[in-house]
């Protein structure tokens, strides 16, 4: 099972950053994760992927899901911190041309 | 290439030379043209039989027979999902017992869609897991097994799955002898077929399909176009997952853009009818429409689409607060309408939509219309609405959101599987082969489910897997889907194209009766040429259908094929009614288990019955009109014996609405797939395996004759069960009615 880091920054944003695989293996335990972040009231969500080797879709799936949660609770969820396979699985299902990822966590939220 | 392929291409291309070169003759030179109304149906009917024989050539040509699969991986992870809603549970468990003692190792799941206390408790006691629907699903649309499989797949994490219907009972070795397959990190899925234990060897109700499962599904193989049938498959979770956020993508892109060239309209009329005094109510909604453009203009300049449409919400939720205060009265009326609209876009708002929603009896759910079909018609009737300027605004902010990334009108903003169509299959794995992923069909038995035992519950299903097929020919042809390759393509129309025969039926049926009783001919003789040209392609035709099947019976789908014509051609008219004009798909209620006898059900086969009475009596006036010398002895006889041959293969009908389950014994089990080692290590080669490993033969299948009512088309791709019976796995998919 992967680590999975989450923490609250001093502006309530929430970060979340999976280490290593994040794949069909961790992506429920993901998608709760970003729901209880959002339920605790952090509705503005950043997922750092900088320590993230691989995602699959499924993966992709659970932040797709964390970002509905984020949205209907008045907030956004971000990506920040691409590596180069994750944006493979982003480029491969055109999630890159409606999801932008940022160059890191602290722009995540600037515009 | 074995020989076996090679006299089939040989043949395909004879009977291709023949075929045209006969309707090409028909077209130029023998349409009867004084008797233009029954002449150029008959041709017309005579060139769709062609495109059939020569679309059926086509899946031969590259006939794929896969033989001796590469033993399984070790240490792959796979979920087995046994899907129900309402079967007796010992049925269910039946199966998920069976699917427990799969060899390889796994987890299986029993997906209880009607959520029953005792068949959970049941799959706990045996140690097998039981998922029903989360709450994301209430209020939302269900879309039946499709959204029963896409919830699952969001609460389990198998590398792999095997899907199985309720009543699919699977051998110990069916991961075993599939899983080999996936070692090709590209193939998808895993099809095998499905056979049914409870069908006698005359098999009356035409249950079993020994050429689409055989032959049909190896030839579209070869092309890489093996369908997906819904059961008995195995499917690699990460081309569904990949497939379903690729849709997801594309849809959210096309919903926001549809969103906000409405929302223009909607506050265009908004201004129109505000004072020109209220300064206050005009500005706010000059900003909106000016928020409107410059999201449009971002999405056209490539941003990020979910970027545009935070933005956009932030911006216009903005103007809504400032608004509050105006037009408080008008407010009133909209509030009622931008709740439904907040509830995934409901119908009162569209009446188009009222057919497409309907009340679950079974647990009291409404279910909604689904997007994206619903959106264009509630688009429309939003557009047309006359709205406060307040209520404008927040119709706006209702409308993109309904599209945006949270897809607020569905229960999970990732559905893998299809969901455009009653049989979410065929649909599926389109779209996966335009992803660029591969099928394989692998030939052998490894499932033994349950076939419907009656007539009404047959003609349902039939007509179900007819429906679901041509309306992903309506809503997705696969002619125009720019990622598949041309024979792709074909391989998928080649089985939407054969649901039409139902026409084409009413001609052949039509065309002696006018000859005998009338008298006219529609073509311009039955001369020498006509027969020279007409003859040896229908003769080459059945060779090559003999050659194919290779000894497994072909008669009863041929029989079914013509004799169910009032079924294909209601399949077509429902489908069309539906994509097209909003309809329901109108289908009757199955009963969930073996209904109680009612008796002959004569009433269901009403038009064949006349067909058949029509056709006797027609026989009889050309025997009276040759006898008075009104009648040419040769005309009167290639008719009467054309009458005979419809006749024959409607005498299916009357077997089957007098079968009774109770009184004959089923067919033998499939043979086993037998060792393939033999003597020292010497394997079987390939065609004598599967030969030994395919489903019974069948003795009394007589070898088709000439089918002088359909004389170039085969006719058989059509039998193609998507999935197990109707009553036991289809009863609920009317969530999925509009």
């Amino acid at each position: 099972m992967i680590d999975i880091d989450v923490e609250t920054l001093a502006d309530g944003v929430g970060v979340v950053r999976p280490h290593g695989r994040l794949t069909m293996v961790a992506a429920r335990r993901m998608r709760e994760l970003l729901a209880d972040l959002v339920a605790a009231g952090s509705t503005r969500v950043v997922v750092d992927l900088s320590a993230t080797e691989f995602m699959d879709s499924s993966g992709l799936g659970a932040i797709i899901a964390g970002l509905k949660t984020a949205r209907q609770a008045g907030g956004d969820l971000r990506l920040a911190a691409v590596t180069e396979p994750v944006m493979a699985v982003l480029q491969l299902t055109n999630m890159d041309r409606v999801l932008r990822a940022r160059p890191s966590v602290e722009e995540a939220f600037r515009d | 290439m074995t020989r076996r392929l090679l006299a089939i291409r040989v043949i395909v291309v004879l009977v291709a030379l023949l075929g045209i070169n006969y309707v090409v003759w028909r077209w130029l030179f023998s349409v009867a043209w004084d008797a233009w109304w029954i002449a150029v149906p008959l041709v017309l009917a005579e060139t769709y039989s062609l495109i059939d024989s020569l679309l059926f050539g086509l899946t031969m040509w590259r006939l794929r027979e896969r033989g001796e699969p590469v033993p399984p991986p070790p240490g792959r992870t796979v979920d087995v999902f046994i899907t129900t809603y309402n079967e007796p549970v010992e049925m269910v468990m039946e199966t998920a017992l069976a699917a427990r003692d799969i060899t390889y190792p796994h987890s299986t799941w029993i997906l209880d869609d009607g959520n029953r206390p005792e068949m959970r408790a049941a799959a706990e006691a045996a140690g097998i897991g039981w998922i029903t629907r989360s709450s994301d699903w209430i209020g939302m649309p269900r879309h039946a097994k499709a959204g029963n499989l896409n919830n699952a797949l969001l609460s389990t994490e198998g590398e792999f799955l095997l899907i199985l219907d309720a009543d699919q009972v699977p051998l110990p070795e069916i991961l075993d002898r599939t899983l080999g397959y996936f070692n090709d990190e590209q193939m998808a899925l895993v099809q095998t077929p499905q056979w049914f234990k409870n069908v006698p060897a005359r098999d009356p109700l035409g249950s079993q399909a020994p050429l689409f499962y055989g032959p049909i599904q190896q030839g579209k193989d070869g092309w890489n176009a093996a369908f997906f049938c819904g059961s008995n498959a195995v499917i690699r979770r990460e081309a569904l997952m990949q497939l379903g956020i690729a849709r997801y993508a594309a849809e959210v892109e096309e919903g926001v853009h549809r969103a906000l060239r409405t929302a223009r309209t909607v506050l265009r009329h908004a201004m129109e009818s505000t004072g020109p005094d209220d300064h206050q109510v005009r500005g706010a909604l000059a900003e909106v429409l000016h928020d409107v453009g410059r999201a449009q203009r971002a999405l056209d300049r490539g941003e990020a689409l979910f970027d545009v449409t935070y933005r956009f919400q932030q911006r216009v939720a903005a103007v809504r607060r400032s608004l509050v205060a105006a037009d408080l009265e008008a407010l009133q009326a909209d509030l009622a309408i931008i709740a439904e609209l907040e509830a995934g876009l409901d119908d009162a708002s569209a009446p188009a939509l009222d057919a497409r929603v309907h009340d679950h009896a079974q647990d009291g759910l409404t279910v909604l219309p689904e997007d994206p079909y619903a959106m264009p018609d509630a688009l429309d009737a939003l557009a047309a609405r006359d709205w406060s300027p307040l209520g404008a605004v927040q119709g706006v902010e209702a409308l993109v959101a309904a599209v945006d990334v949270g897809r607020s009108g569905e229960a999970q903003p990732i559905m893998p599987l299809a969901t455009i169509s009653v049989t979410e299959d065929m649909a599926t794995c389109m779209r996966l082969h335009g992803m660029g992923w591969r099928s394989a069909y692998h030939d052998e038995v490894l499932a033994h489910g349950l076939a419907p035992e009656d007539l009404p519950t047959m003609l349902t299903q039939r007509l179900r897997w007819a429906q679901g097929t041509v309306q992903v020919m309506l809503r997705e042809n696969p002619l125009t889907q720019p990622r598949l390759t041309w024979t792709q393509r074909l391989m998928y129309f080649a089985t939407m194209w054969s649901y039409l025969s139902g026409f084409a039926a009413i001609v052949y049926i039509a065309a002696p009766i006018v000859y005998l009783v009338f008298g006219v001919l529609p073509v311009q003789a039955f001369s020498v040429d006509f027969f020279l040209r007409l003859v040896p392609f229908l003769v080459l035709n059945q060779l090559l259908f003999a050659v194919v099947a290779n000894g497994r019976p072909t008669w009863r789908g041929q029989q079914y094929s013509l004799a169910l014509f009032p079924v294909w051609i209601k399949s077509f008219t429902s489908a069309f009614g539906n994509v097209f004009l909003g309809r329901s798909l109108d289908f009757a209620v199955t009963p969930k288990t073996r209904r109680e006898d009612q008796g002959n059900r004569w009433d269901l086969v009403r038009p064949q019955l006349w067909a058949m009475g029509l056709l006797v009596a027609a026989a009889v006036i050309g025997l009276v009109r040759l006898a008075v010398g009104q009648a040419t002895a040769l005309g009167a006889l290639v008719n009467i014996g054309w009458v005979l041959f419809d006749l024959l293969i409607f005498s299916v009908i009357l077997q089957a609405v007098r079968y009774r389950p109770e009184t004959e014994e089923p067919a033998a089990a499939p043979p086993r797939p037998v060792p393939v080692l033999v003597g020292a290590g010497a394997p079987l080669d390939v065609e004598t395996r599967i030969a030994l490993s395919v489903r019974p033969r069948e003795t009394a299948a007589p070898s088709p004759t000439t089918p002088a009512t359909t004389p170039t088309g085969t006719g058989l791709d059509r039998s193609h069960p998507p999935t197990g019976t109707a009553e036991q796995v289809h009863e609920h998919d009317t969530g999925d009615r509009r």
